[in-house]
């Protein structure tokens, strides 16, 4: 049972300070499968990344990657093992060329299971560059992108890192619907690699489209977890999303 | 150019220049040239950290007086030769680089700095206590009466020996810059938090780094007992130390390995001649107006200054 699951959050608690920000959460994903996670602002959705990701320690609880307890390991062995994120707010290597940015995670995260030779490093990061839609901005420097470029920038540079399981922390906020769509097609064309993805998202659009299934965090909890059309349905998120 | 082209060009370079300046008949530029060169190796060093990795570190002069320390003490105990001391006070610099690293490396920007300027002072009080090594009044260091190659004063010595040991910090400094590693520091000094997230083993980077900028300002201070003859703590541990090794890679550009160089050439060298010509009191005024300037005019130093010249000419 164990083994089939690619990532397994147990019994997961954070607090800060007086306030807890996750409470007891279980939270599975299996290999390459596409889960959604929604809820409404400061609901702890960017926390149980932080935790998953290894930016933050949670108090309780246990996480499993690919069956190993990872808890006690720093971020940059979580990401050697197969586990990226993006961040919510971009944060570019800002003196580097946009090249460059991919290849700090080519040469750090993914060569060590990907066995990519030093002289295929440029070759690889324009491949992906390509994928996002940033070929012509490589030579560019980060620090100079546009926001919509920067996510774009934040989302090639966690696949850069070669995962297994790919976090994307609200990577389509502020983009156009046709933009939606290519970040969309992008994120689906990881799924043939046999990337899970979990998409953190506001635009439903996207995550109905997107989701094979879907978990519903308010206030720190877990109230459904489900195929996406019985959780939209749901009584209780109706509630937390629009009140009684 | 690889990392053993550039050392095999550079060292010999230095040993050639070295040699051929030695015909120079002024006594006195051999001393200027020993404090300039001192502070090449220190603005490279305090680069490694400052610049590459983005901890401002306020206790260069620590570092650079642990250096020295180490001469006398060895010199004190076993009359040891320069050439031990130098291997020493790196090794001892690297060390207590080490330690800092690993106290207070989780700290971040102006907390790393002050916890670097207060080791400065702890390591002072203690040199102020420590009588073996002369205490507040100082210690002699004798320089030796035989003068290898045939070389008329020790000072052309200590001059050829720092020029040599000038361009060594500049290799180490161009490789960590062009390597691997200098893409991780270079990540850590852009967004920890992302370089972390991108699989950089920040903590063990920056620990590294501390190490290797902390023991090459060690091997910087070995020399200058030697220098003097004489060496007392509030001359190791000068404010113009830590200030200079800061000034002269932001003067310069922080961003490669010629910035520091270049910095510390123009600046040491303008404080050189302001020193014969004009004032020694005038030394750190000028340091600062150079400094005010460059920050409002040229942010990213000259090599900065340089780079976005290029890249605008390439458009």
């Amino acid at each position: 049972m164990m083994a089939d699951m690619l990532l397994e959050v147990r019994g997961v608690t954070k607090r800060f300070g007086g306030f807890t920000a996750l409470e007891n959460v279980d939270f599975v994903v299996r290999p390459g499968e596409r889960v959604g996670l929604i809820g409404p602002n400061g609901s702890g959705k960017s926390t149980l990344v932080n935790c998953i990701a290894g930016t933050l320690r949670n108090e309780e609880g246990s996480i499993r990657f690919e069956g190993e307890e990872i808890c006690g390991h720093a971020a940059h062995r979580r990401i050697r093992m197969g586990l990226a994120r993006s961040f919510q707010i971009p944060k570019p290597f800002a003196s580097m060329t946009v090249l460059d940015n991919l290849c700090v995670p080519l040469l750090y995260a993914a060569r060590r299971h990907e066995r990519l030779a030093p002289g295929r490093i440029v070759e690889e990061a324009l491949r992906i560059l390509g994928q996002v839609g940033l070929a012509g901005r490589a030579r560019a420097m980060s620090g100079g992108l546009t926001q919509v470029d920067m996510r774009k920038l934040e989302l090639a540079r966690a696949m850069a890192a070669k995962p297994k399981l790919l976090i994307s922390d609200e990577a389509m906020a502020g983009l156009s619907a046709s933009e939606v769509d290519d970040v969309l097609a992008l994120l689906s064309g990881l799924k043939e690699q046999g990337v899970a993805v979990i998409m953190i998202e506001h635009v439903m659009r996207a995550v109905m489209k997107f989701s094979e299934r879907i978990a519903v965090l308010v206030a720190g909890r877990k109230i459904a977890d489900g195929d996406p059309q019985s959780v939209v349905g749901n009584a209780e998120v109706v509630r937390a999303y629009l009140g009684e | 150019m690889s990392n053993k082209i550039f050392a095999a060009v550079t060292i010999a370079v230095a040993l050639v220049l070295a040699a051929v300046t030695q015909l120079i008949p002024n006594e006195y530029f051999f001393s200027a040239a020993y404090t300039v060169l001192l502070f090449v190796i220190l603005a490279t060093a305090w680069n490694i950290l400052g610049g590459y990795t983005g901890y401002v570190n306020f206790g260069s002069a620590a570092f650079f007086a642990i250096g020295a320390y180490t001469t006398v003490f060895l010199y004190n105990a076993f009359k040891a030769p320069l050439a031990v001391g130098i291997v020493a006070g790196t090794l001892v610099a690297g060390l207590a680089g080490l330690g800092l690293g690993y106290l207070t490396l989780r700290l971040r920007g102006v907390f790393f700095a002050i916890a670097s300027l207060a080791l400065a002072v702890v390591l002072y009080i203690f040199v102020v206590n420590w009588d073996y090594v002369g205490g507040a009044r100082g210690a002699y260091v004798i320089q030796p009466r035989e003068i290898p190659f045939g070389l008329p004063r020790y000072i052309h010595l200590i001059y050829a020996v720092q020029l040599v040991m000038a361009a060594f910090a500049l290799v180490v400094a161009r490789a960590i810059e062009k390597s691997t590693l200098g893409r991780g520091l270079a990540a850590i000094r852009d967004d920890e938090l992302a370089a972390e997230c991108s699989g950089v083993p920040t903590l063990k980077l920056k620990i590294f780094s501390t190490m290797a900028s902390c023991a090459l300002m060690g091997m910087a201070g070995t020399t200058f007992p030697y220098y003097l003859s004489y060496i007392e703590p509030s001359s190791a541990f000068s404010l113009s130390y830590a200030v200079n090794s800061i000034a002269m890679p932001l003067i310069g550009g922080m961003m490669s390995w010629m910035g520091p160089l270049i910095g510390a050439v123009l600046l040491g060298s303008v404080q050189q001649l302001v020193q014969v010509t004009v004032s020694s009191a005038w030394n750190l005024l000028i340091v600062g107006v150079l400094l005010v300037l460059f920050v409002t005019l040229a942010p990213n130093g000259i090599m900065g200054w340089v780079d976005a010249w290029r890249r605008r000419k390439g458009r």
